[in-house]
């Protein structure tokens, strides 16, 4: 899509959701220098006192895209957790100054969960209620609303599990919407979709980042991670942070997959064995 | 015989209208229920409780305590041992588990056939529908009342801890502290219903009228609404059935509930529900 193009959304979404009320700060207060989502600083995160990740060390503006790389068990899910604040730091600090939702990856649903589009929607609402508050006529709206600027509304009475894999990431996206969520991180959102759906969510995240929201998107693909701002590499600890063009090279790939084979952007099929990956193996 | 006199003839007894007033309270409960304890996956924890409870009732009536409290120690106790079973590393969950509902059963019937035991220890395992006294009705409609209010207050949150965990962070309520809940009113709902239907049977109005509509819904409202249906149902006609044919109440109940199930297995079967079955599989499989 044409810039131009997503600067006319930009402006489209900013009304229906200043009247919608969801945020009510102009983009430019959100994208202005000094605002940050987030500030991790020399973190250290893990569970009952071991360290899963460590050095982790990063700054998030508002509006901006952030691929996370990482083996299984590099530490996304973990940072991801921290985020949300349910993990406190071990060392170092993580400063959240947003609210936090992930979106869970769709192969998780329960497909026989007798729930619509709009109920999955309004779950985010819940977020914003005292556990004795049900959900009512205002928030039906929040979720209609959020269920609109995916791009799922007309499809808001229908069963979750019969939806296709993109429109049930777009419906859990909506959640996260409903929720009020400045910082969404998405957990492997492009698995199982097919082409015309992945470009459908590339361009949803593109929009929902003019609007000033950040996006961290969690992935085993290095090819994705060059369309975005910023990357940040995870294996145990963090190996690069910065632009994707910038901080992407071979020993940087090598130290992220470390055993694993993984392909150097640009350069298909050139398959890269890191030369020491037995000494990786063992890392915990 | 006409109709009218066939339905109106039980209603000339105090027993009839007793038990037909304590098993709609009892079914819209146990139906309500039911519906989650299905969408959480739970029916074999409800059913281990229901029949894991079976020493404390038995001793209630030994000992001449209230069989509510026995009941209410049974179940806990149950609870206890079932949980620490679960997490045993010597056997398999599922075997775990049987073992020890098995044993507590086994204990409960022991005692039951003791000497020192009153008559009427069926009542335990069957209940005595027929039985049913004011004051059982009052303390079913104010419990009934107060699980029904919980769940419609924690509707929302129950659907969406059952939907995927807390995994995004919404439901303000760890979603432990929700499934824990939910436990504690599948406990409440079986001590209530225990002395109408006794702890074999009480497990099939916990499971039973949500998996009969799970076949024909994939509909949250139809499926509550017709959960209650069958239940209601199946609970009245149950009733006519033992006062006509002189079959145990409790039992007939538990009959016509399993003929609604395996009616709505054979609609679902006979009509062409591919999605869902093609759902329930990618589920079953996922």
């Amino acid at each position: 899509m044409s810039k131009s193009g997503t600067d006319s959304s930009r402006s489209n979404r900013d009304s229906l959701l200043a009247e919608a009320g969801l945020d009510n700060r102009s983009v430019e207060d959100r994208t202005h220098d000094g605002a940050k989502l987030a500030v991790a600083t020399g973190l250290t995160v893990g569970y009952s006192g071991t360290p899963v990740l460590a050095g982790v060390e990063f700054t998030i503006a508002p509006g901006i895209t952030v691929g996370v790389l990482g083996p299984n068990g590099g530490g996304k899910t973990t940072l991801f957790r921290a985020l949300l604040g349910r993990l406190s730091p071990l060392a170092g600090s993580l400063e959240v100054n947003a609210s936090c939702s992930t979106v869970p990856q769709t192969d998780r649903s329960r497909l026989d969960y007798p729930v619509t589009c709009l109920d999955v929607a309004r779950m985010g609402t819940l977020a914003n209620l005292p556990w004795w508050r049900r959900p009512g006529r205002r928030e039906r709206q929040v979720a209609l609303e959020a269920l609109d600027s995916v791009g799922m509304e007309a499809l808001a009475g229908e069963s979750y599990g019969e939806l296709s894999g993109g429109q049930r990431q777009r419906v859990l996206i909506a959640r996260a919407l409903a929720a009020r969520a400045d910082l969404l991180l998405l957990d492997e959102p492009y698995s199982g979709l097919d082409t015309p759906s992945a470009e459908r969510l590339d361009q949803l995240i593109l929009d929902l980042a003019a609007e000033g929201r950040s996006i961290m998107i969690a992935t085993h693909d290095v090819d994705q991670t060059m369309a975005w701002d910023r990357v940040l590499c995870l294996n145990r600890e963090q190996i690069a942070w910065g632009r994707p063009g910038e901080v992407l090279d071979r020993s940087v790939l090598e130290r992220t997959y470390g055993g694993q084979i993984v392909e150097i952007p640009g350069h298909p099929g050139e398959g890269v064995l890191p030369p020491h990956h037995h000494e990786h193996d063992h890392g915990g | 015989m006409p109709v009218i006199d066939v339905l109106l003839e039980p209603l000339s007894f105090g027993t009839t209208w007793r038990a037909l007033i304590q098993i709609t309270i009892l079914g819209i409960l146990g139906a309500m229920v039911s519906a989650w304890v299905v969408l959480y996956r739970l029916s074999y924890g409800a059913e281990s409780l229901a029949h894991g409870m079976l020493p404390g009732l038995v001793l209630a009536a030994l000992v001449g305590m209230p069989l509510l409290l026995g009941g209410l120690a049974g179940i806990v106790v149950a609870g206890i041992l079932v949980a620490i079973a679960a997490r045993m590393p010597l056997a398999e969950t599922d075997t775990a588990v049987a073992v020890v509902v098995t044993t507590l059963f086994g204990v409960g019937i022991l005692m039951a056939l003791s000497p020192a035991s009153p008559p009427g220890i069926g009542e335990f395992l069957f209940g005595n529908l027929l039985g049913t006294t004011e004051a059982g009705i009052l303390i079913s409609a104010v419990v009934a009342t107060a699980v029904l209010a919980i769940l419609w207050l924690l509707h929302h949150r129950l659907l969406a801890v059952g939907f995927d965990g807390d995994a995004g962070g919404f439901t303000r309520i760890p979603a432990r502290l929700v499934e824990v809940t939910l436990l504690i009113l599948v406990a409440v709902t079986i001590l209530v219903s225990v002395q109408a239907l006794g702890t074999l049977l009480v497990a099939a109005l916990l499971v039973g009228p949500a998996a009969t509509s799970r076949l024909v819904t994939r509909r949250l409202g139809p499926l509550l609404a017709t959960s209650a249906a069958v239940a209601v149902l199946s609970g009245i006609g149950g009733i006519y059935a033992s006062f006509y044919l002189k079959t145990a109440a409790g039992a007939s109940v538990v009959i016509l509930i399993a003929i609604s199930f395996l009616m709505a297995a054979a609609w679902a079967a006979a009509t062409d529900r591919r999605s869902i079955r093609a759902d329930l599989t990618a589920a079953s499989e996922g």
